[in-house]
C-alpha cells in the first residue's frame, strides 16, 4: 500500500522509532532543560508535553514549508536557523495565550518553562534534523508528531517516579533533588537503549 | 549575484515572514484575550500583600479576586486592618464595618528564670517535636516551649524569643492568626488590642502542682475573681480568664495576683491610644 510516495509499514516503523529508538531526550540529548525542569508533577509534565508536542508538530510543519517553497528556491538556505526560530517563537507565543485563556491553572504551573520551549533545543532540533534528513513533508511532520510525543512519553514516565520517590523512599541526604534526578534520567536511557534491537528483526 | 542583492533578499524575505508572523499572532492574541476586571488589580495593591493566609484564599490575588466576585468580605484582610478595609470597600463601592484590630497574645511568662526544668533537651530545634517528647522540656506542660515555631510562621516578623517565651510586638503584628495555629501548646491567643490585661499562664493543675511547675503560674486562689469590679474574670478549670468584653482594664487583678501572671501590655491612658494603628 503507498501513501505519498512511500511505504505504510515505512511509516508505521518511522513513527515507533521516532517514539522509543530515536527518543529525543534520551538519545539524542535534546530538551533536558524542561525535562529535568517541569517533571517534579505528573500533571505539569501532562501539560508541557502536550505544549511541547503542539508546538512541534506545527513548528516542523511550517519550517518544512517555508524552507522548502521559500528558502530553498531562492537560495537562502543559510536564513535556515534565523527563520525557523521566528516560526517557533510565534508558535510558542500561540500556545502562551491560548494556555492563558483555556487553563490558567496550568498557565502558572508551567511558569517560566512555558515561554522557554521557544529555547527548547528539541523543537529547533527536530526542524534542523529534518532539513538535514531530507524528509519529505509527511515524514517531517511525522517526526515533529512522534518525536514531541517521545518527548511526552519520557517526561511522563519520569514524573511519574520523581513523585514516588518524593514520597516514599528513604533518599540519602546526598543524593536529594537534581543529583537522584539525574542518574535516574541516566538509568530510564540505558533503558531506552534497549529498544534499538527492536529493529533488527524486522 | 551580486551581493546587495543577496542581502536585500534576505531582508525581505525575513521582513515578509516576521510581518505575516506578527499579524497572525495579533489575530491570535485578539481571539484569546483575557480580559481581566481591573478592580482586582485595584484590591490587590490595597491589600497587605504579605500573602499570609489569614483571610482564607491562597494568597492575596485569590483574595483580591474573591473580593471582586463577591464572594469575600471586604474588611476580609485582617493584616491589612482598617486602612486596608477602608481602602477596598471604597474600590468596592461599599461601606466597611471594620471591628477591633486583634492581635495575638501569647499566654505564658514561663521564662528560663521563672518555669522549672523537665529534662535538658538537645533534638529537634521545634516547639511541635519537642512537646512531643515526654511533656516537653518544662515542667509546666502547658508553658511556651521557646523554640519558635511560631517565630517561624509570622510573616510579619513581629514574634521574638526572649529568655525561652515567645513576644510578641503588637505594634507589628497583623492579626493573621498564624501563630495560633502554629502553636502546640495553644497558648497563644487573637485578642482585640485594646483590651490589654491577659492572664499569662495556661495551667490547669492545682495550685501546689503549679507553683512548684512555674514561678508565675496561675494557682486558680480567686483572689483576682474578688477584687474584679466588672465581674470580667473568673476562674474557669484552674486558671484565671478574662472576659474581654467585660474587662474596663482597670487594674485590679493585677494588683491583687499573688503568683504575678497578670500582666498589663498598656500602661497609661487607654483612651488617648490610636488602637486601630
Amino acid at each position: 500500500m503507498q501513501i505519498a510516495n512511500s511505504n505504510l509499514l515505512d511509516i508505521l516503523l518511522f513513527m515507533v522509532s521516532c517514539v522509543l529508538t530515536n527518543n529525543f531526550i534520551f538519545s539524542k540529548f535534546l530538551g533536558c532543560c524542561p525535562f529535568l525542569g517541569v517533571s517534579s508533577k505528573v500533571e505539569t509534565a501532562f501539560g508541557m508535553g502536550m505544549a511541547v508536542t503542539f508546538v512541534m508538530a506545527l513548528a516542523s510543519l511550517f519550517t518544512w514549508m517555508i524552507n522548502s517553497w521559500v528558502l530553498v528556491p531562492l537560495g537562502l538556505g543559510y536564513l535556515q536557523t534565523i527563520s525557523f526560530i521566528l516560526v517557533i517563537a510565534a508558535l510558542v507565543q500561540c500556545v502562551e495565550m491560548f494556555l492563558k485563556k483555556s487553563s490558567p491553572s496550568l498557565y502558572g504551573a508551567l511558569g517560566i518553562y512555558l515561554p522557554l520551549i521557544t529555547t527548547n533545543c528539541a523543537v529547533l532540533g527536530v526542524c534542523i534534523l529534518n532539513m538535514n534528513a531530507g524528509h519529505d513533508l509527511l515524514f517531517s511532520v511525522l517526526n515533529g508528531v512522534f518525536g514531541a510525543l517521545g518527548f511526552l512519553l519520557a517526561i511522563v514516565l519520569m514524573a511519574g517516579i520523581r513523585e514516588r520517590i518524593e514520597g516514599s523512599v528513604n533518599v540519602p541526604k546526598s543524593l536529594k533533588g537534581f543529583p537522584l534526578s539525574l542518574i535516574i534520567a541516566g538509568l530510564m536511557s540505558i533503558a531506552f537503549m534497549g529498544f534499538s534491537g527492536l529493529f533488527n528483526n524486522i | 549575484m551580486e551581493p546587495w542583492v543577496i542581502i536585500l533578499c534576505s531582508l525581505g524575505v525575513l521582513g515578509v515572514l516576521g510581518l505575516v508572523l506578527g499579524i497572525l499572532l495579533g489575530l491570535v492574541g485578539k481571539k484569546f484575550e483575557v480580559k481581566e476586571d481591573e478592580r482586582v488589580s485595584a484590591v490587590r495593591a490595597a491589600l497587605a500583600g504579605a500573602n499570609c493566609g489569614a483571610c482564607g484564599y491562597p494568597g492575596c490575588d485569590g483574595f483580591a479576586k474573591a473580593v471582586v466576585e463577591g464572594k469575600a468580605p471586604v474588611t476580609g484582610c485582617t493584616a491589612g486592618g482598617k486602612k486596608t478595609a477602608d481602602a477596598v470597600s471604597a474600590i468596592m463601592g461599599v461601606t466597611a464595618d471594620v471591628g477591633e484590630r486583634k492581635v495575638g497574645r501569647v499566654r505564658c511568662n514561663g521564662t528560663c528564670d521563672n518555669a522549672s526544668e523537665r529534662y535538658q533537651y538537645t533534638g529537634v530545634q521545634s516547639c511541635r517535636a519537642a512537646a512531643a517528647l515526654s511533656g516537653g522540656p518544662k515542667a509546666c506542660s502547658f508553658a511556651c516551649i521557646g523554640y519558635g515555631d511560631c517565630c517561624n510562621v509570622c510573616k510579619f516578623n513581629c514574634i521574638t524569643i526572649e529568655n525561652g517565651v515567645a513576644k510578641i510586638n503588637d505594634d507589628y503584628c497583623a492579626g493573621c492568626g498564624a501563630c495560633v495555629d502554629a502553636c502546640p501548646r495553644s497558648i497563644i491567643a487573637l485578642v482585640p488590642k485594646n483590651r490589654t490585661v491577659v492572664v499569662q499562664c495556661r495551667n490547669t493543675e492545682t495550685g501546689k502542682t503549679a507553683r512548684l511547675q512555674c514561678k508565675v503560674a496561675c494557682i486558680g486562689c480567686h483572689r483576682c475573681e474578688k477584687s474584679c469590679p466588672s465581674d470580667a474574670i473568673h476562674v474557669v478549670n484552674g486558671v484565671a480568664e478574662i472576659d474581654p468584653d467585660k474587662c474596663t482594664r482597670c487594674g485590679a487583678c493585677v494588683e491583687t495576683c499573688p503568683m504575678h501572671c497578670i500582666y498589663n501590655f498598656f500602661e497609661g491612658l487607654q483612651e488617648s491610644y490610636d488602637w486601630e494603628k
